[in-house]
């Protein structure tokens, strides 16, 4: 049993890029066309790797901290995130606070490089970024809190394994609102549409992808990296909780939500392929009802 | 009581150069303030150096409001007159433009800036007192700052993301608000207009091809009706027909690409990537009739370059109607999908009186509900017997410029069919004969942009003394600009695509 956390922890860090591949995959089906390979980004990655940096000399060490810390913050979440019915890495009472403000850190640094490059585009994106994770944090920890108040327990290796049918059983609305929140914050935090466009080349529109434009290189791959491990860690979570599948065999399990994930990934290939992207302005609309929706599911669970 | 009454000219028709009424600056002046007053247009406003290039002779090209024709008017200047632009918003960019070339300064010109970055084509100085010697740099210039705590500004280009041509973009915002956008271009300055003068030769057509590379065809038509007139020489039905059909060939290539593109800029997949193989499904089309995916070698003086027979009519029209089929279903999933319209709606808009005072054109102008078409206004050509119906829609936003689009598809597929479905029988292509010594010729043509404008003036052997090209784009990016004002930043993308307009066609 002891196995599991680990070989789950390494199955995420190698496994990760190919959501990316899996939602390409999605997207280029829909508009009838081949479309890159699935392992796409590991060839970027790669590719990336190899290239050398180029850094603006109006950047300071900040500017080459944020990708490296980012990328740091990024792994302790991934430890700290359980996976198929196994517990985490580690983890210890209150750790989701911790997952959640990892993130924080994360987006904290990606930001602060970004304003280190004085750049105007850089600046407008990091705004955007501020505002809109101001308002996705309270949904996901607001989600989170609730799925801990479901499992009586503060810790995410015991309460994600501890979830069962019998608890959709008995509070399936509560926890159907807070899927439908992590979903929304899912897809914002990863920046995706409809909150940002992750194909888009145009500065101006640009949220998340406008604020690493300066960084090329392994920088680069780093944020790649990190993004897709991310998309990994929300992903699990989600899926942790809309499908907790519990056969008593650890291999199935880890099967199971595996599968789970990809079809997280298809979904999100779906949305991208059926609506466009919202006007910034709704942006924030989006993301309060998120907000409104996990703070339902916990009023509820407070009852 | 205006001079030009009874000299109404017809478009693509030729006068004589000591026809053209020269009055003095102040009865210029009167003329083309009571004319774009009344709602009519001033189509073009150029200078031609005298022959000691002492003065300089504007010309103005002016269109009362459904008139139906144009009226020449000329008038000499020195080194200065007073400014058209402070009471009539359409000659802004043109008064800057003949301030560029010849250094002659419209006095009370609000916003005298250069155009295309390049030195004064007469004289010792420009117009803003450089030498010869002093540096021109391209877009190294003043911008219009709004100042305050909480105004940022934000530059765009020359170098662009995406593979797009260069242009300069200063935005003044307040946070996500534009306040103010102003647009810097002429990095694509070829120097076509003044390579032109005496032509035509064997390289003139060529210019016109690659003028604007999206709208080879409606430059191309431009041109040759224009040495046509001053020829004489007659165009037979036939060439008027195919020439009608490669100008609505380019059209719905153009439209086609647009929707897609704009499908593309909110993140709506389906409809960008089948646009984006349907437009070249399009070009293919013009590809089957004359070898050129851009219709390059297919317009010529006298004619056609290229015949069509039968068996590729044919052809050209079964593929037309799949392709249209196609088409039809991949832009009506852009009406239906609410997300969409929600991006659509509501941005980027303009009124009919902005558009009217800035002299916009073609489907920027006609989506605010203008009836701005040369087809409909001044037909020449095929369209003097086929009556294309203006598409017009009232909002002025983004949907409207969108639906404009997908109106004129529908109507020029419609065009196309029938007239390859009955090309009338007769020789493609006649012989061109010299041109009219000493004369002078405004033709116009609609291209999917909008207005396109060129004036020929011919010299003593009927060479071409002055050639003045107008894009409709040369006319439309202030539109764009003003359409900005109290835009949210990131939505400036989706309104450039909206209007997207041509940045050689107005660098030349």
């Amino acid at each position: 049993m002891t196995l599991f956390p680990i070989i789950n922890f390494l199955l995420a860090l190698v496994s990760a890029p190919l959501l990316l591949g899996v939602i390409n995959k999605t997207k280029a089906l829909f508009a009838g066309r081949r479309g890159q390979p699935v392992l796409q980004a590991y060839s970027d990655l790669w590719k990336l790797l190899h290239k050398g940096a180029v850094y603006s000399r109006t950047t300071t060490w900040v500017f080459r901290a944020g990708p490296v810390v980012g990328l740091a913050c990024v792994l302790v979440a991934a430890a700290l995130t359980p996976f198929g019915g196994a517990p985490a890495l580690m983890g210890f009472s209150g750790d989701l606070l911790l997952l959640v403000y990892l993130f924080g850190v994360m987006r904290f640094f990606t930001v602060l490089a970004a304003l280190d490059t004085g750049s105007a585009f850089e600046g407008m994106g990091a705004s955007r970024e501020v505002q809109f994770s101001a308002l996705a944090e309270p949904a996901f920890l607001l989600g989170l809190a609730a799925v801990a108040h479901v499992t009586g327990s503060f810790s995410l290796s015991t309460m994600f394994p501890a979830l069962d049918a019998t608890d959709w059983s008995q509070a399936g609305p509560a926890l159907l609102l807070v899927a439908a929140a992590l979903f929304i914050v899912f897809l914002a935090e990863n920046s995706r549409i409809p909150v940002d466009d992750p194909d888009t080349h145009l500065e101006l529109t640009m949220i998340h992808e406008v604020m690493v434009l300066d960084h090329g290189g392994p920088d680069f791959a780093f944020i790649l990296y990190g993004a897709a491990l991310k998309l990994w860690v929300l992903g699990a979570l989600l899926s942790g909780i809309l499908l907790p599948v519990r056969t008593g065999f650890g291999v199935i399990d880890s099967a199971i939500a595996w599968a789970a994930l990809v079809a997280l990934a298809a979904a999100v290939g779906v949305v991208e392929s059926s609506m466009a992207r919202l006007r910034l302005l709704r942006v924030p609309r989006l993301l309060v009802g998120a907000v409104l929706l996990s703070g339902l599911a916990f009023v509820l669970l407070l009852r | 009581m205006s001079p030009y009454k009874d000299r109404l000219l017809f478009n693509g028709e030729t006068a004589r150069l000591d026809q053209v009424p020269v009055t003095d600056m102040t009865d210029f002046r009167e003329t083309v303030l009571m004319t774009t007053e009344g709602g009519g247009r001033l189509l073009s406003l150029f200078g031609v150096p005298a022959a000691n290039a002492k003065t300089v002779r504007l010309y103005a090209v002016l269109s009362a409001a459904d008139s139906g024709g144009y009226a020449l008017l000329a008038t000499d200047v020195v080194d200065q007159y007073p400014a058209l632009t402070p009471e009539c918003a359409q000659a802004n960019l043109f008064e800057r433009e003949i301030a560029e070339q010849w250094g002659v300064v419209p006095e009370g010109h609000p916003w005298l800036k250069p155009v295309r970055y390049h030195r004064a084509y007469r004289g010792k100085t420009d117009a803003w007192g450089r030498r010869a010697a002093d540096p021109i740099e391209p877009c190294v210039t003043n911008y219009f700052n709004v100042e305050g705590e909480e105004v940022h500004e934000v530059a765009v280009g020359p170098v662009h993301a995406g593979i797009i041509e260069p242009g300069h973009f200063r935005f003044q915002c307040n946070g996500e608000n534009v306040m103010h956008l102003e647009i810097s271009l002429g990095y694509q300055h070829r120097g076509i207009e003044r390579a032109l003068s005496g032509g035509p030769n064997a390289r003139t057509v060529h210019f016109m091809e690659t003028l604007a590379g999206d709208t080879t065809v409606g430059h191309t038509i431009a041109y040759c009706q224009a040495v046509e007139s001053l020829a004489g020489c007659g165009v037979s039905v036939r060439a008027e027909e195919m020439r009608g059909v490669a100008l609505e060939l380019e059209r719905l290539a153009n439209h086609t690409g647009d929707l897609g593109a704009l499908a593309g800029d909110v993140g709506y997949l389906p409809t960008a990537s089948f646009c984006g193989r349907l437009r070249g499904d399009w070009l293919n089309m013009t590809a089957l009739a004359c070898g050129s995916r851009f219709g390059r070698g297919w317009v010529r003086p006298g004619g056609m370059g290229v015949d069509l027979d039968p068996v590729r009519c044919e052809e050209m029209i079964e593929r037309s109607e799949k392709v249209f089929r196609d088409v039809k279903g991949a832009v009506e999933l852009l009406w239906d999908t609410p997300s969409v319209m929600a991006r659509f709606e509501e941005t980027g808009t303009l009124t009919p009186a902005l558009s009217e005072s800035l002299g916009l054109v073609g489907l920027a102008a006609r989506a605010c509900g203008v009836r701005r078409d040369v087809r409909f206004e001044y037909p020449s050509g095929i369209f003097r017997f086929f009556n294309m119906p203006v598409a017009t829609w009232h909002t002025g936003d983004v949907f409207a410029r969108a639906y404009v689009r997908w109106e004129e598809v529908n109507h020029s597929v419609a065009f196309i069919r029938e007239r390859l479905s009955s090309l009338s029988e007769g020789p493609a292509r006649r012989e061109l004969g010299p041109l009219a010594p000493n004369a002078v010729t405004v033709s116009l043509v609609e291209g999917w942009r909008g207005e396109i404008c060129h004036t020929v003036i011919t010299d003593s052997e009927g060479r071409i003394a002055a050639y003045k090209i107008v894009d409709p784009s040369f006319h439309n990016w202030l539109g764009l600009a003003m359409a900005l004002r109290n835009q949210q930043i990131s939505d400036f993308p989706l309104c450039n695509k909206s209007f997207n307009l041509s940045y050689c066609g107005h660098d030349l």
